[in-house]
């Protein structure tokens, strides 16, 4: 191990050491300050994210091949970051207001974040599990973290419980992969893949590792848990677990697919491209029951899920595929500004004891609180795809990949899907600006900067989305 | 930042200059609010104005042009591309026209959320002024689709009791038809490597099939917007539903957008799909004039009447364009001006009635016009302009389409059908008298209705006009007389680039 190597994963190993380094100082921190452990742990955010971006155009592997450092690894790692960022602006004051502050909250936010980014830098197969653990773990504690109200610890045994099952796929899937290429590390399946005819048992393997990261994204179906989980999570850790988890589960998934699996491509487009549709359908169909805001933004999440899985289905086309990569990866930043948004809105709303999560809780908000109804209706409008928000020009741009790619059909549904979701997002803005009601809503400086941020975010970026454009079309996977 | 100080930037994004002012307004300043919105909005109509001066008729070509590069990465290539020709300049009139009338016409009927409601009708009006000056295929559905959202709020928040169903069915609808319309854009912009409409035009070469489903696609999407029957009925529910104010808007402009999809880009982007779809959509087109007149009739809620005779006037706008002749399609153009003055002029009409009375049921009044002469009047004028009176400018419009449908009988566009199509179409001329009179018979000739009565009893007389409401409907009395008298200077500004847009067309 060189100094090379370790630098490939300086901004994961710096965040690493912080978080350690979190860990003793918050024993220190007495309990009626833990502001100071959040403002801490933003730091440390914060200075991984400076020198992922000094990383910027820099290209190689580290380790022996494990992992990587490329555009795509840097494009990520910084929304990855920007997300613990934004979870712990989400957080800072919910924990107070729900009395569950306790300093863990932001070591374990920490790690997730570093088990996040490490999927995106993972070129290896064991790496890409350990990554995945380190990643799930956390969460697991998180989601759990109300810990005397029920629907909480239910919601961390439950996720805990699926997401050690959907690892046993995982393993199973690597296990028989190594059987079939003798190795675990990408690059090396990929030339074992090409060599000869594709095995059997490579591709069995990878419909396993499918299944494995099926879990993680919420892809349909391999949902069941996220209702429950994000329903019964306290509603900071759903906003970061909806975030950053999708982002790496996709990472991860979108680096083996492309790298590895290429020669496969035969197979596995009619399977993701099923996956994807199903996703899209069930996703957006069920949520239109939901009275809940958190269960309906679960669903809305696994829809979305659908609609990122589009990017992947044209894979195996090497004409196509960087632009697809480029638009799950615009479409990722898309879903992250505007969901985070939404979840801070209903961070908003919420009131101790579980109250304020209805959706007709929402009535009248427009009338006391107008800039506040306005930045959900703007979120709204952009899970929806509509314009003048970035969700228009996310979907946009993955319907231009699919169509490029000859999926015509597959664009089809997802738009059609799009009409079904107008009408559960919308009743959203119908409470909210045509019912009357008595809202309160908790102000809070780091809290209303979130949403609002987040809300003129997404309408200015879709005016020039040029830069963002730029990034992901540049964050390229080298094969190295 | 110069794109910025270009004219037709200007016409499209002055009023966020309101938008902008309006939210600086205390809440409960209302009065500065309505002020600031009308001011903006006339301004807005003088730049519309401006605009008309600079303009060239004799050019077929785009003019006012304003073009820069907005998304040229990563194999995108999107342009702000602007620009007016000869389709197009009318109905941008037409648009600042009605939005300030608009406003005035709701300075007492809107007195909950003023604000956001202005808000919301500059948003509009953005939205409007957009979709008719975009070129760019993507800029263009930008726009389009982004005037569903402030009408969607303006019906659901001021409308009457069943407006939230309204306003999403309005929603749903609409987007559901323009959302395919997306995927055809993608396909365009991928085939052509540009989103530009003249480009796109100019490279042609499409396959005929994929012409045919290309057609189709942003056929729907206009279709729904006319709507074509059988698109229709979010119509009458919108309608009945929004506020004054809004209803103008939907029906004096709304709803050109969809017959100014098909002038703008169906007849041009796919000649021969268009041209092997003319007797189909002439027929559907037939089919909307003769259900929408009788349907119309068979209303009692004259709001709901105006709604339906929509669907009828359209018809005609669409039996027009698809004549693909210079006088169907300037016939259509015209007509759709028309429709816009003529039954904009109604809807405010009915609403100021309706602020007196809050009942449309026609058969409730009678003998309005022994209190309220002004009102008959204007009612009266209005009313004939819509059924096409010689003289006033539904006659004029009318005429002409009916005379470009004949000759496409004759000369073989309507391949099957001929003259049968325009001689069927012609027949909803009749009808439209038959309920327009009966409307107007039940509302201010015999004796004093129910609802006269009862106002009087309760001591809030119906009273005439005033003139507010008068400044209000003068200028659509006076367009309605101006096309009908003297219709060469409108005819003139489109005249060649419809014979232009006509020209390009492989017809038989």
């Amino acid at each position: 191990m060189t100094f090379s190597d370790f630098t490939t994963i300086l901004p994961v190993a710096i965040l690493a050491v912080w978080a350690c380094a979190l860990l003793v100082v918050d024993l220190f921190i007495p309990k009626d300050r833990k502001g100071v452990t959040a403002l801490l742990a933003a730091l440390g955010l914060a200075i991984s994210l400076g020198y992922t971006l000094s990383q910027i155009g820099d290209e190689r592997l580290g380790f022996s091949g494990m992992v990587a450092l490329d555009g795509f690894s840097i494009f990520l790692n910084a929304l990855i970051l920007v997300c613990g960022l934004l979870g712990v602006a989400l957080a800072y004051d919910y924990l107070k207001r729900m009395n569950i502050e306790r300093g863990e909250y932001y070591v374990l936010l920490l790690f997730s974040s570093i088990g996040a980014m490490l999927m995106a830098q993972a070129a290896d197969l064991i790496i890409i599990f350990l990554a995945l653990e380190l990643l799930s773990i956390p969460l697991y504690v998180l989601s759990a973290f109300a810990r005397s109200n029920v629907s909480s610890e239910e919601a961390g045994l439950k996720y805990f419980l699926l997401g050690a099952f959907s690892s046993g796929f995982l393993v199973y899937g690597i296990a028989l992969i190594f059987g079939a290429a003798h190795t675990t590390n990408l690059y090396a399946i990929l030339a074992a893949a090409s060599a000869s005819t594709v095995s059997p048992l490579l591709a069995f393997g990878a419909a396993l590792v499918l299944v494995g990261f099926g879990f993680k994204i919420a892809a349909v179906p391999f949902h069941m848990w996220t209702p429950d989980a994000y329903q019964g999570a306290p509603t900071a850790v759903t906003a970061f677990m909806s975030s950053s988890a999708k982002i790496a589960g996709f990472a991860a998934l979108l680096r083996v697919f492309i790298t590895a699996f290429s020669p496969l491509a035969v197979n596995m487009t009619d399977v993701l491209w099923g996956l994807s549709a199903l996703t899209m359908v069930v996703g957006n169909i069920i949520a239109i029951t939901q009275t809940d805001i958190k269960r309906m933004l679960a669903y809305s999440s696994i829809a979305h899920a659908g609609y990122i899985l589009m990017a992947f289905v044209p894979y195996g086309n090497a004409a196509v595929a960087p632009v697809s990569v480029a638009a799950g990866l615009f479409y990722l930043i898309v879903y992250a500004i505007t969901n985070f948004g939404a979840w801070g809105v209903v961070i908003a709303v919420e009131r101790t004891e579980g109250k304020g999560l209805a959706i007709s809780d929402y009535s009248g908000l427009a009338k006391n609180h107008p800039a506040l109804a306005a930045a959900m209706s703007i979120f709204m409008v952009s899970l929806i795809g509509f314009p003048p928000t970035l969700g228009l020009v996310g979907k946009v741009y993955l319907f231009r990949a699919v169509i490029d790619g000859g999926f015509v059909v597959l664009a089809v549904i997802g738009v059609l899907t799009s009409i079904i979701s107008a009408f559960y997002y919308l009743r959203v803005v119908v409470n909210m600006y045509m019912r009357d009601g008595e809202p309160s809503i908790r102000r809070e400086f780091w809290l209303d900067f979130t949403w609002g941020a987040l809300a003129f975010l997404t309408v200015f970026l879709s005016l020039i989305p040029q830069t963002l454009f730029a990034w992901a079309s540049s964050a390229l996977m080298k094969l190295f | 930042m110069e794109f910025l100080l270009q004219p037709l930037t200007l016409v499209i994004f002055f009023p966020l200059v309101g938008v902008f002012a309006l939210l600086f307004i205390p809440k409960e300043n209302k009065d500065a609010m309505r002020w600031t919105t009308l001011i903006v909005a006339l301004i807005t109509f003088g730049i519309s104005i401006y605009v008309l001066t600079m303009f060239r008729a004799a050019d077929v070509n785009l003019q006012l042009v304003a073009r820069y590069d907005w998304i040229v990465v990563g194999g995108w290539n999107i342009q702000y591309f602007l620009g007016v020709d000869g389709l197009s300049i009318l109905l941008v009139l037409l648009t600042t026209l009605l939005t300030w009338i608009s406003i005035l016409s709701a300075w007492t009927a809107v007195e909950e959320r003023v604000k956001e409601f202005m808000i919301f009708f500059l948003l509009l009006e953005v939205g409007m002024n957009g979709v008719f000056l975009a070129q760019d295929l993507f800029l263009f559905y930008i726009f389009w689709e982004f005037t569903l959202v402030p009408m969607y709020f303006i019906i659901g928040i001021w409308g009457g009791p069943r407006r939230i169903y309204a306003a999403l069915k309005f929603f749903l609808y609409t987007m559901a038809g323009s959302i395919l319309m997306l995927l055809a854009i993608l396909w365009l912009g991928i085939y052509g490597n540009t989103f530009s409409v003249p480009d796109l035009i100019a490279r042609g070469g499409i396959p005929v099939n994929i012409q045919m489903w290309l057609f189709i696609a942003f056929a729907l999407a206009f279709a729904i917007k006319v709507p074509m029957w059988p698109l229709h009925s979010w119509l009458p529910d919108a309608h009945v539903e929004a506020p004054t104010a809004g209803s103008v808007i939907l029906a004096g402009v709304l709803l050109k957008l969809g017959t100014y999809g098909f002038v703008r880009f169906n007849l041009p982007l796919f000649p021969e799909a268009a041209v092997s779809a003319a007797p189909w959509m002439a027929l559907l087109a037939a089919i909307g004039i003769i259900y929408g007149a009788a349907v119309s009739y068979a209303q009692a809620d004259i709001k709901k009447l105006v709604a339906y005779s929509s669907v009828s006037h359209l018809g005609f706008v669409m039996l027009g364009v698809f004549a693909l002749n210079p006088e169907g399609v300037a016939g259509g153009i015209l007509q759709m001006i028309n429709h816009g003055v003529s039954t904009g002029a109604l809807f405010l009409l009915v609403g100021m009635i309706y602020e007196q009375t809050h009942t449309r049921e026609f058969r409730l009044y009678g003998g309005l016009w022994k209190i309220t002469p002004v009102f008959g009047t204007i009612y009266l004028i209005t009313s004939m302009s819509s059924m096409g009176l010689p003289g006033l400018n539904g006659f004029v419009g009318e005429f002409t389409v009916l005379l470009g449908a004949w000759g496409a009988g004759q000369n073989g566009v309507f391949y099957w059908g001929g003259v049968w199509l325009a001689a069927i179409s012609a027949l909803g001329v009749i009808m439209a008298a038959v309920y327009i009179l009966y409307m107007f018979q039940r509302m201010f000739m015999g004796p004093l209705g129910e609802i006269v009565e009862e106002a009087k009893k309760h001591g809030r007389p119906i009273r005439d006009l005033n003139w507010r409401e008068i400044a209000v409907i003068a200028p659509l009395v006076i367009l309605m007389f101006w096309i009908g008298l003297y219709p060469a200077p409108f005819f003139n500004l489109m005249a060649p680039a419809v014979n232009h847009l006509v020209g390009m067309l492989p017809l038989p």
